[in-house]
């Protein structure tokens, strides 16, 4: 008996315990790792993969993945770049530019899932190719700054606009002078944002109904197509704000940045299943898992660990946070039968 | 010579506290067919499953020609020449390979063969097979892309293939056609005069009367009566198969009113001959008729899901023509789908949110769900259904089959509606479970026309005030639920020849 609920609190809150864990090590090892500005630059490190990580949320809510969130974002950076730099026009076009475009791309992934009956994995798949692709066209493929050459000979002289670069760079006095960076705020906003929606709003909850079982959704009357193809287009926009963020903060077209926002996302998506003891997908834990990697690395990085354990770091996370969600708390509830 | 193929003494089987079998007794003699009939939950095909090793008894004693016989596994008991075919047809088929695979399977999955397959030898000794049998399709086609006939077909002709010794046959013909079925009673006569035993499980009284030399009847885990001689007592059968529980409900056929809804020649396929049937405010009209009768097709047509081949539908009057489940539920028709775990149940959810996935809208504002207004509701529904858990909060996994399935019924009453559909509300149902949820639905059926689709008798006789049989996709008999002649019925289910005789003197 004891035991059980020993097992069911390890469950629930086991994940949080650890990440507090984490912090209480970190502070008392790591020089400098306690404090407001480290606090803030975990926050700033996870932002974009953390708003990539939402999206994908809500397609693995639906029972669907998207593969194409990280060339989405990439797919966003190069187009802002090349709405501002080459086509000369201003920051509020180029962000609506590419919240169309994520859109746009999510109505094709869904329509693509839906209508085409294509699996979900291949489907996205083929828009991740199609898109690294296609961002490479334009420039032939070369990363956009200003003052480059273009395939037509002449030099592109726009310029970054100052307020696209403000969404990246700017930081907003809280106690401290020029403390939080608009991402931060941007990324607990859409975070805040997806959580209510999946957790508090009747869509939210017929998409986790479609995600359990479809049948019964359609059959109680559920739009299913439609949630399925809004469930991509939320993950083609949050995409588009990462990208966008991401140019902001470059400030050019880098062809070669966001390799790893694919894999982060997803992993901070899947880590997310293990907070609280959900077991699914869930807003709140994604957040949770986002910002567990980054205290991991963060941490990990003051107290001198290379840049290339990185990687191994995360997938490690990702391996114990799958093994909490599947073994552990399954067998919890296979007990209850 | 051993007459007897197989004795079974006083076989005893329980899941937990459900007791399954409590008891039985029989002997199945060779070169004879003994008939079991039972009604769902009687326990026929936990029978069959010990007798064929996918379930080990209890208690008691199974003889095999005289020898004991426990199998622990299907493999064991095939080799000691038992060898079933089950009603579930896909378990006797492998649908992506072709039929000459199919048919071979045994020998393939036989250990010591050799490893090359040799496609002409495969074929000789499939067509072989296929012949005995009478069966006349291509023997390259894949199984997928035949039809449930002859598929069905197939795992009978694998099953004759092994050469058994007690053959149990589950409901056999339920997916065949008349023709089909005479070719299979055709080779059970052969296999008769070859001195196999046959238990033949099934309610078809056409298919009882083609071959019956004995009938058991089974009810609650006891046999219920025997009987054999030369005049078989088919009445006696149905009689002690269905006991005297029929009409417990107290059923008072009202008086009926105004008209909710009309088929008007309404075709289910370009083949069929047109329906035309009637349900009224405050009745509670039952549809029954075998797999493929045509209900599963007309409730789906009802609730949105298919189209008709012609004809129409009219609600309260009104031309419905719904597109779609929402829309059949915006107009006012509800319909709680068969087989829950796959239609029903959202496994991740509690039993509020299941309860309410239809009305999601009603129970929100502004797209937020208020969760005082649903917890009102669902625990109002939890006292009414009486459904058995700590509270709306339990996932609906905890719950057992019989509350699942109030759970399921309740999501549909939570709204009252023109017109409630129940497709196999008894499905996996325990009889008591099974009585609440008929109480219930009679209870509240003043406002609404309710319509309920299934295939069993006795739970037709339950629930109804009036009792329409399919068969073929066409009405074939109608009874007010009043002293119902039962014999009568089964007939028309199965489609035998006096039901022909029925739908002459119905026009």
């Amino acid at each position: 008996m004891n035991r059980n609920i020993l097992r069911e609190f390890a469950i629930r809150y086991g994940f949080i315990l650890l990440a507090g864990l984490l912090v209480l090590f970190f502070g008392i090892f790591a020089n400098g790792f306690a404090g407001p500005r480290s606090a803030v630059f975990i926050f700033q490190s996870v932002a974009i993969t953390g708003i990539l990580a939402l999206g994908v949320t809500c397609t693995l809510v639906v029972d669907g993945f998207d593969l194409s969130i990280g060339s989405v974002a990439t797919s966003a950076l190069m187009l802002s770049a090349y709405m501002m730099v080459v086509l000369e026009q201003n920051a509020f076009i180029a962000v609506v530019a590419c919240l169309l475009m994520g859109a746009a791309v999510g109505l094709v992934n869904g329509f693509l899932i839906v209508k085409m009956r294509v699996p979900d994995l291949l489907a996205t798949l083929g828009m991740m190719f199609l898109l690294i692709g296609l961002q490479r066209i334009p420039t032939e493929g070369r990363s956009i700054s200003t003052g480059m050459r273009l395939p037509g000979g002449e030099v592109a002289d726009g310029t970054f606009a100052e307020g696209f670069l403000w969404l990246g760079r700017h930081r907003i006095d809280l106690f401290l002078e020029k403390l939080i960076p608009v991402p931060v705020i941007i990324f607990l906003i859409i975070s805040v944002l997806i959580w209510v929606f999946l957790e508090k709003t009747r869509h939210g909850r017929l998409m986790y109904a479609i995600g359990s079982n479809e049948r019964a959704a359609a059959l109680a009357g559920t739009n299913v197509f439609g949630y399925k193809i809004l469930a991509y287009m939320i993950s083609g926009v949050t995409a588009s704000i990462g990208g966008i963020l991401l140019a902001a903060r470059l400030g050019r077209g880098d062809i070669a940045s966001g390799n790893n926002l694919l894999l982060d996302s997803v992993a901070a998506a899947l880590i997310g299943f293990a907070v609280l003891g959900a077991a699914k997908p869930n807003a709140f834990g994604t957040a949770i898992g986002a910002l567990f990697v980054g205290i991991l690395l963060q941490g990990l990085t003051m107290m001198n660990a290379p840049y290339y354990t990185q990687d191994f770091v995360k997938g490690a996370v990702l391996v114990v946070a799958l093994i909490f969600t599947f073994a552990l708390s399954s067998r919890v509830r296979g007990g209850n039968h | 010579m051993s007459n007897k193929a197989c004795e079974i003494s006083n076989l005893k089987k329980s899941f937990g506290p459900n007791q399954v079998l409590r008891g039985i007794d029989i002997k199945l003699p060779s070169g004879k067919v003994s008939v079991l009939m039972g009604a769902n939950g009687a326990g026929k095909s936990t029978l069959v499953k010990i007798l064929c090793g996918v379930q080990q008894a209890d208690s008691g004693d199974i003889k095999l020609f005289g020898s004991s016989f426990k199998p622990k596994s299907p493999l064991e008991a095939s080799k000691n020449g038992v060898i079933t075919v089950h009603q579930s047809i896909n378990d006797g088929v492998i649908p992506d390979l072709d039929v000459t695979s199919n048919l071979l399977l045994d020998n393939l999955a036989l250990p010591g063969n050799q490893f090359l397959l040799n496609r002409s030898e495969m074929k000789t000794r499939a067509s072989a097979i296929a012949k005995s049998i009478g069966f006349e399709g291509d023997l390259d086609a894949v199984v997928s892309r035949l039809g449930l006939a002859d598929r069905q077909m197939i795992a009978i002709a694998r099953a004759v293939a092994r050469n058994p010794k007690l053959l149990i046959l589950d409901e056999p013909t339920s997916s065949l056609s008349a023709i089909e079925a005479k070719r299979l009673f055709d080779v059970i006569e052969q296999l008769k005069r070859e001195g196999v035993a046959i238990l033949y499980i099934s309610h078809r009284m056409s298919d009882i009367r083609a071959i019956a030399d004995r009938i058991l009847a089974m009810r609650d885990g006891q046999i219920s009566g025997e009987f054999e001689g030369e005049k078989l007592d088919y009445e006696g059968a149905v009689t002690a198969m269905l006991g005297k529980k029929m009409s417990d409900l107290n059923i008072d056929v009202s008086n009926v009113s105004s008209p909710i809804l009309q088929l008007c020649d309404l075709r289910l396929s370009e083949d069929s001959k047109p329906l035309k049937i009637t349900a009224s405010r405050g009745e509670v009209l039952v549809i029954t008729g075998l797999l493929g009768s045509g209900k599963s097709l007309l409730s789906s047509i009802l609730f949105g899901l298919e189209k008709p081949a012609s004809g129409k539908i009219l609600l309260e009057g009104l031309n419905f023509q719904p597109n779609s489940p929402g829309e059949a539920i915006a107009s006012g028709v509800h319909m709680s789908p068969k087989d829950r775990a796959n239609n029903a149940i959202v496994g991740d959810f509690d039993i509020e949110a299941n309860l309410t996935l239809p009305f999601t809208k009603f129970f929100s504002n502004f797209g937020f769900i208020n969760k005082k207004r649903q917890r009102k509701s669902c625990n109002e529904m939890i006292d009414t259904m009486g459904i058995i858990c700590q509270g709306g909060k339990d996932t609906i996994g905890t719950l057992s089959g019989g509350n699942q399935q109030k759970v399921i019924v309740g999501r549909w009453l939570l709204k009252t509606c023109k017109l409630l559909i129940l497709d196999e509300p008894f499905q996996g149902v325990d009889i008591k479970a099974r009585r609440d949820i008929g109480t219930h639905i009679r209870a509240t059926s003043d406002n609404r026309a309710t319509l309920v689709f299934v295939s069993e008798i006795d739970e037709a006789v339950e629930i109804a005030d009036r009792i329409i049989v399919l068969h073929e996709k066409a009405v074939v008999g109608e009874h007010v639920n009043r002293n119902i002649d039962l014999s009568e019925l089964l007939s028309q289910v199965s489609g035998t020849p006096n039901t022909l005789k029925q739908v002459e003197s119905l026009k």
